[in-house]
């Protein structure tokens, strides 16, 4: 790990709620409430929380699609575009078309949205080719295609091939050959791997750990499973509700789990080769649109304290690496920092 | 011979969908010839792990009575349950297996509350003589899975979380006393923070209602917690089935090896190392000849391309490779 | 009756829908209290332009107008409706059939339901009311009409049964010990309905556009007020070159009104009755 990383995102005090009225219910979901955090160069930075915990909602904001329900009820989000911090919220849409796909680019869940069924695979890469790229002749696209398909260990005959030719696992390998083709500085992946078989997931992992091994971008993986940030993240932010409750290193999440909810996320996975009892994270997290004072974690969690029903712990530092937000740490009778 | 003392029978089963016009007509053999028991006079969890299209969801519904096989032989208490045909019977069949599925979210009509799915199966399988019983039976079930009937009554599907949809499913199911829960996938589509939650469930039916269930998983992590008995499938065939602790603490099969070192585990001290060889397209592990792992096995042989491997027993376990004959 | 109200609350399609089809269900009913027999001719003064005593004037064969467009849109509703009930009867009950039962029954209603979709309707609609013209009544001209519209419609009713017998929650309500009958009653219809509606509705308005074409062809029962035969005599005695625009007019608009009425009302109901908006009723807005 660099002493100092460069950041080339910096979210400071995100707030995107969806608001919606439906046959005559008002109603405010805090998706993402007041996070703020850095994304370095050179990295992979994964975000894990439960479904509803506000994660899908943050990458959307962080790639600028913000339609409504969902709209941003403040902070900043600012890129480092050619060594300038520049806040994308303040874009226009023609600013924004013009960082996505090669400043900024998206991994979406089901790759069948991305593929066009009709179309082989070739077709959809000339296509997107097409409309992001003009410059781009068609003897130079087809070699960089082939090359790219080839650097990344795919066949090229699946370019000839319709998308429902392909497995799932090489369907979603052709989706992330898509939006990685044009080498942007971060890529956002949303649950890249969740519907797919335990081998095809590896080899995604492994896909996606070698293109940002080979390109050193940056690369933002969100998924619930915390297996899959063991293997491939080398930061780990933690969501609930709606807020980022612990961040750091990989290795300090996994060897010094600080949240209470974060030692849950750990360990409620079970392992080959132990049969110890284990739990899920106990209750059900709390509704967006209806929050708690204090604490969001408090009524799920067994280390619970007075002051945790009435304030609401804020991020700090543990070192370097490493920030929580729990009483326990900020205020509890324990050392932490050692 | 006599199978009364076994829960559930199979022996060769096998399933062929046919897909196409007559013309241009391709089967695909979902099952392969597979066999195996379950004792009736203790109750065990058995897993059926296998990926996409290894045919375990299949053979679930097959178990289920709800896909015919093509050919072979499954008993269920030493009764064929493909010649099930008067509703009695069928009566008696479904209120022994009861189901779990893949999708809670799919498991009860958003158009229904809940509540109506489990007050029909208690009223239907007449578990209870007078209707005043039944919201006793009702609570006294729901309370087994972690819930209570105030937080059910009067609620639509939607306004459940999917852990709470997978209890109630499993409530529902245990509504009838069964002998046999056949649970397809049931934690797949369930964060990884709450499965353990809904997996010892299927513990506690095992332990204290004496059901056995047939779990159906990709994720053999689960499996090794709570199953007895385990059986790898790849694209129909059974590869390998044995004693869990046996079967994934030292796989012999090739493709166990490779799933068990696929599974991303919460830890950071074993990395992947090598790179891995995946199918481009799947239909061709379906109409391979021989073994089904043959395309991208490590240790392939000549053979293995030509023939289908046959069962051996090597170290208490069975297994279908030719690195063990 | 409460979504009813709802639907009166917040839908203005409904609104202007319902509206428009309760003016045209009273003009139809106000039929009842014509002074003229519907098939009265040269009773009344020739074309004579609107006035007090007869609003929309009188036409060429000496009819009142107004009490005449009266008679003609009960009987086009009447003959509509009886189409798309004999119709979508067969729609559904062949839909439901090779649904349910599948296998060779499916095979058998499929082709057969096949071979009419591939079928020109409106030749042959023309070719068989030629054939049937002294015999066309309100019945037989019903029937007629849903002879030729079952095929497609049951085709989508199979389809859809397919689809929901795949659901989860039909496994969960067959192990739930409910019977065949059971299952598709409380676990499929719910789902069908708003489909049924819907189509019920484009059936119906396929049926009073038909029978217009045929009218206006000359080849219906022309001695019974349809708006068709009202268009049919209305241009055999030239109303747009006479200028006896009272005449064309009215059944032209009211075959219009009509038509966009049952389309708000369809597209409405065919909302309100959606699955998906009806979770959002019960149980509001969810994210993720």
């Amino acid at each position: 790990m660099r002493s100092n990383p460069l950041s080339i995102v910096k979210v400071e005090e995100l707030k995107a709620y969806y608001v919606s009225e439906s046959y005559g219910i008002n109603s405010v979901v805090k998706a993402v409430d007041d996070v703020s955090f850095e994304i370095y160069e050179d990295e992979i930075l994964g975000i894990a929380g439960e479904s509803g915990c506000g994660k899908t909602t943050l990458l959307k904001t962080l790639l600028g699609t913000i339609k409504p329900p969902l709209s941003i009820f403040g902070g900043r989000i600012f890129y480092r575009i050619e060594d300038e911090y520049r806040d994308i919220l303040s874009f226009r849409e023609g600013e924004l078309r013009d960082i996505r796909w090669k400043i900024v680019s998206y991994i979406p869940q089901g790759s069948m949205s991305v593929l066009n069924p009709v179309r082989k695979i070739k077709d959809t890469f000339l296509d997107f080719m097409e409309a992001h790229r003009p410059d781009i002749s068609k003897s130079e696209f087809d070699s960089l295609v082939k090359n790219y398909l080839g650097a990344l260990g795919l066949p090229t005959e699946v370019l000839d091939s319709y998308p429902h030719q392909l497995s799932g696992g090489m369907r979603q390998r052709v989706t992330i050959a898509l939006s990685t083709i044009f080498k942007p500085k971060i890529v956002l992946a949303d649950e890249p791997t969740t519907a797919l078989d335990v081998v095809v997931q590896r080899g995604i992992l492994q896909l996606l750990r070698k293109i940002q091994r080979e390109e050193k971008n940056t690369l933002v993986v969100v998924s619930h499973d915390m297996g899959v940030h063991a293997r491939i993240s080398d930061r780990v932010g933690i969501m609930y509700a709606g807020k980022i409750i612990e961040i750091g290193n990989t290795e300090e999440i996994y060897t010094n789990p600080l949240h209470p909810y974060t030692r849950y996320l750990i360990s409620s996975l079970p392992k080959i080769g132990d049969k110890a009892y284990r739990t899920g994270v106990p209750g059900s997290p709390p509704s967006l649109s209806n929050l708690p004072a204090g604490c969001r974690f408090q009524d799920r969690c067994p280390e619970i304290k007075d002051i945790c029903r009435e304030e609401e712990p804020s991020l700090v530092e543990v070192n370097d690496n490493h920030k929580v937000a729990c009483f326990l740490v900020s205020k509890g009778e324990e050392n932490y920092e050692s | 011979m006599n199978h009364n003392n076994k829960l559930l029978f199979i022996k060769n089963l096998t399933k062929i969908f046919s897909a196409g016009s007559f013309l241009f007509k391709s089967n695909i053999v979902a099952v392969n010839n597979v066999s195996l028991e379950l004792n009736a006079q203790r109750a065990e969890i058995f897993t059926l792990a296998g990926e996409s299209g290894s045919g375990k969801t299949t053979l679930a519904r097959i178990i289920l009575g709800l896909v015919r096989p093509t050919s072979g032989t499954i008993l269920y208490k030493g009764r064929d349950i493909t010649q099930i045909k008067s509703a009695k019977d069928w009566k008696w069949f479904t209120r022994e297996v009861q189901p779990i599925s893949q999708n809670p979210f799919d498991t009860f009509s958003p158009l229904n509350k809940v509540e109506t799915y489990l007050y029909d199966t208690a009223i239907n399988y007449n578990i209870v003589t007078n209707k005043s019983e039944v919201y006793n039976i009702l609570d006294e079930k729901l309370k087994a899975v972690g819930l209570s009937w105030d937080e059910v009554r009067g609620k639509y599907p939607n306004e459940f979380s999917g852990g709470q949809l997978q209890r109630l499913s499993i409530a529902r199911a245990i509504i009838t006393n069964p002998s046999l829960i056949v649970a397809d996938e049931p934690v797949s589509m369930i964060d990884a923070s709450l499965r353990m939650s809904i997996v010892n469930l299927f513990k506690n039916l095992k332990e204290q209602f004496n059901v056995s269930v047939i779990y159906i998983t990709h994720d053999l992590a689960t499996a090794y917690y709570i199953s007895d008995r385990i059986a790898i499938m790849l694209r129909g065939s059974i590869v390998e089935s044995g004693p869990v602790e046996k079967v994934l603490n030292a796989p012999l099969h090739p493709y166990t090896k490779l799933l068990k070192q696929s599974i991303p585990e919460p830890t950071i001290d074993v990395q992947w190392e090598e790179e891995i060889q995946l199918s481009v397209t799947e239909i061709k592990e379906f109409t391979a000849s021989g073994c089904k792992f043959a395309a991208r096995c490590p240790y392939v042989m000549e053979t293995c391309k030509t023939k289908e491997p046959e069962e051996t027993f090597v170290d208490e376990r069975a297994v279908r490779c030719y690195l063990y004959k | 009756m409460s979504a009813f109200k709802e639907l009166l609350k917040t839908d203005r399609r409904f609104l202007i829908g319902f509206f428009i089809i309760v003016t045209v269900i009273i003009l139809a009913f106000m039929s009842f209290f014509s002074p003229y027999k519907p098939d009265e001719r040269h009773v009344l003064p020739k074309d004579q332009s609107p006035s007090l005593q007869h609003p929309l004037g009188t036409s060429s064969l000496g009819q009142d107008i107004f009490w005449l467009l009266t008679f003609a849109i009960k009987n086009s509703l009447i003959i509509g409706l009886l189409a798309v009930f004999f119709s979508r009867i067969g729609a559904i009950a062949i839909g439901l059939l090779s649904g349910y039962i599948g296998g060779n029954t499916d095979k058998v209603l499929t082709t057969l339901a096949d071979s009419f979709i591939v079928l020109p309707r409106l030749p042959i609609l023309i070719l068989l009311s030629f054939a049937f013209r002294s015999n066309l009544n309100f019945l037989t001209m019903a029937f007629l009409l849903a002879f030729l519209d079952w095929a497609w419609p049951s085709k989508r009713y199979r389809s859809q049964i397919l689809s929901l017998k795949e659901m989860e929650f039909t496994t969960t309500a067959i192990f739930s010990g409910r019977r065949t009958l059971g299952v598709i009653l409380k676990e499929h219809i719910p789902f069908l309905i708003p489909y049924i509606m819907a189509d019920f509705i484009s059936g119906f308005l396929w049926a009073i556009g038909m029978e217009i074409t045929l009218s206006v062809l000359g080849l219906s029962n022309l001695d019974t007020p349809t708006i068709g035969t009202m268009i049919y005599w209305a241009n055999y005695y030239q109303a747009m070159l006479k200028g006896t625009w009272w005449w064309i007019g009215p059944p032209v608009i009211a075959l219009i009104i009509t038509v966009i009425g049952f389309y708000l009302l369809s597209v409405s109901i065919g909302n309100f009755l959606d699955p998906r908006t009806r979770i959002q009723r019960i149980g509001g807005w969810r994210t993720e």
